[in-house]
């Protein structure tokens, strides 16, 4: 678990091995192709790649019109200006046409790092989430990033993928596989569920090894589709150890612990603890300082663990 | 079709299409009518004359695209698409009624001939230069018409696009502006002045050209004379008469977004009907020259 890879990374790697497939992918960027990566696709594939500039809402319509075309058209930008800023675009056009749109942002969360809380979104799932037809999908690292991006790509209709910036620990092998609206049991254990999603899968893994020192087993789930959510498997844990912690580096409202709440509320109601960005905008400082500043480290998961747990009883 | 058959064969349409939009809206109890109306010669020009398309094949890859941009005109379009025979005239009366294929605003997925669904302002002119771009890609010669309300030029969405389709070399893409002056709150003039339409889009790298968009011959001249450059795309600006064709919404701003009552829709009509039998004649006749 050494190497570290952002999931930005496979971004552009993963559309030139798409295209040399044959599958019809273009993107479209908005004058941050070197920092999404898809430059690196547009230097392989210069026909492909077209930038608009500045221009994030031309850019999910030119994109729409490249799909409308019949081509697999993937965006750019960072997260809070790709969904924020062209929120009705992709609403109005890309959903509600049923486009092949994969809007794939990169620079989500906190681990935007000193940039701080204009450019950290924190919204992005809760938004993307609410809108029919469109599948949201969190890799947990750059391997998990690279097959949802192939899937995103070879599946019809409206794709988010949450791309981050900062170099994380490469958590899979080359043999992982991405099913579309599956969650991933990597830890079987009895005491409590920690559902995570993103860069929240390495916390989640650490938060399980300090409770298992301490005699508490945890169940890591990781949830890299949060619509369609893989109420099964989610239900299953929850009902397995009657206490879920969801984490995710994301507002706590409306995203993947949301999400989770929906479905145990309605199928299995079930203890449960949000650890997420406390319904407050982000700020400026290193990615692992804000990662503790926020709450969002392994210990503190393993905490509200325990907290959780005493309160249940 | 000799010159003048030709423009009398597309009056009649317009005239056909104006009688339907108005029609339809009635029957509705809602909708859009001085905006539906300024566009119908515009529309008409594109689908019954200058727009290579196949109502059996609304797949046809050759075929010429139209993007309604300003998508509250829709009656505008179903009026077009209906008479073309995309679907049968039947429809027409269930507009804006629920399991319609004719949605308020037009919806890709329910209504055939529609090739994107539009609605939310500011957007058609990115989605055809989006199609513009897929076809260059594909070698494909087609063309891309994107119809523009004057009012929703306020929208910064518009110029983002405006910038990216000479900058792309997107000849196959032209932009028709329904310039009728008049939006929701009053005059463009007033509400939030527009400066001048053609100026804009012209330092903006296109090649601009200005007709009245009821004048039959200035629009198919505006809309098939290939430009100077074939790379640089053409802007028409056509200057309009909001709720044109029918005498008490010509000019007025109310009648944005209303629909006529059993009376106003009976004087609508009546003065519809004639103007689409003098043009019926009128074509009968220069088919005959």
């Amino acid at each position: 678990m050494s190497e570290k890879r952002a999931t930005r990374e496979a971004y552009g790697a993963t559309l030139i091995e798409l295209a040399g497939e044959g599958v019809p992918v273009v993107a479209v960027d908005a004058d941050l192709s070197g920092s999404t990566t898809t430059a690196k696709f547009g230097a392989a594939y210069p026909d492909r790649l077209f930038n608009v500039g500045i221009a994030e809402q031309n850019m999910i319509g030119t994109a729409a019109g490249l799909a409308v075309g019949g081509k697999v058209a993937f965006t750019g930008s960072f997260a809070v200006f790709a969904t924020g800023r062209a929120y009705d675009q992709i609403r109005n056009t890309v959903c509600y046409s049923n486009l092949n749109v994969k809007v794939a942002p990169t620079h989500a969360g906190v681990t935007v790092g000193p940039d701080g809380g204009s450019h950290q979104m924190l919204e992005d799932i809760a938004l993307m989430r609410v809108l029919p037809g469109m599948r949201v999908l969190v890799p947990a690292d750059a391997v998990a990033a690279r097959a949802a991006i192939r899937v995103a790509a070879t599946t019809p209709g409206p794709f988010y993928v949450r791309l981050g910036r900062t170099a994380v620990p490469v958590i899979y092998g080359d043999d992982y596989t991405f099913e579309l609206g599956k969650a991933r049991v990597l830890r079987e254990g009895a005491h409590v569920t920690l559902a995570a999603c993103g860069v929240m899968v390495e916390q989640a893994l650490a938060a399980a090894e300090e409770l298992e020192r301490e005699g508490v087993y945890a169940e890591v789930l990781d949830v890299s589709t949060i619509k369609p959510l893989d109420a099964a498997t989610i239900t299953s844990s929850a009902l397995k150890t009657g206490a879920v912690v969801t984490c995710e580096e994301h507002s706590i409202i409306g995203g993947l612990g949301s999400a989770v709440a929906e479905v145990l509320g309605e199928l299995a109601p079930t203890p449960l603890v949000r650890i997420g960005v406390r319904d407050v905008f982000g700020t400026s400082g290193e990615p692992a300082e804000l990662m503790a500043h926020f709450g969002l480290m392994g210990a503190d998961i393993a905490s509200a663990a325990r907290d959780l747990l005493a309160r249940r009883g | 079709m000799t010159g003048a058959g030709r423009i009398a064969a597309i009056e009649a349409k317009a005239a056909r299409m104006r009688y339907d939009i108005v029609e339809m809206i009635a029957e509705a109890g809602s909708g859009h009518p001085g905006g539906s109306l300024s566009a119908a010669d515009i529309v008409a020009a594109l689908y019954f004359d200058v727009m290579q398309h196949d109502p059996t094949r609304p797949d046809w890859p050759e075929r010429d695209r139209f993007v309604l941009s300003k998508g509250h005109a829709g009656p505008v379009l179903y009026a077009a698409l209906a008479e073309a025979g995309y679907f049968g005239r039947d429809h027409l009366a269930t507009l804006r009624k629920l399991g319609s294929i004719l949605q308020g605003h037009p919806d890709c997925l329910k209504c055939s001939g529609v090739e994107v669904s539009t609605g939310s302002l500011g957007q058609g002119l990115a989605i055809a230069n989006g199609m513009a771009l897929s076809l260059r890609m594909d070698e494909n010669p087609a063309r891309v018409f994107c119809l523009l309300g004057d009012g929703e030029l306020q929208e910064g969405e518009v110029w983002e696009s405006a910038m990216f389709a000479p900058h792309h070399g997107l000849g196959a893409v032209t932009a028709i502006i329904d310039h009728n002056g008049l939006q929701i709150d009053g005059a463009c003039s007033e509400v939030m002045c527009l400066g001048g339409v053609a100026e804009k889009f012209a330092a903006f790298g296109w090649e601009v050209r200005e007709t009245s968009g009821h004048d039959i011959e200035g629009l198919l001249d505006a809309l098939t004379e290939p430009a100077a450059d074939p790379a640089v795309p053409v802007a028409i600006v056509a200057y309009t008469v909001k709720g044109k064709g029918v005498s008490f919404m010509e000019g007025e701003a109310g009648w944005h977004g209303k629909a006529p009552n059993a009376e106003q829709t009976t004087t609508a009509l009546g003065e519809l009907g004639i103007q689409l039998e003098a043009a019926t004649t009128a074509m009968i006749e220069g088919g005959a020259r």
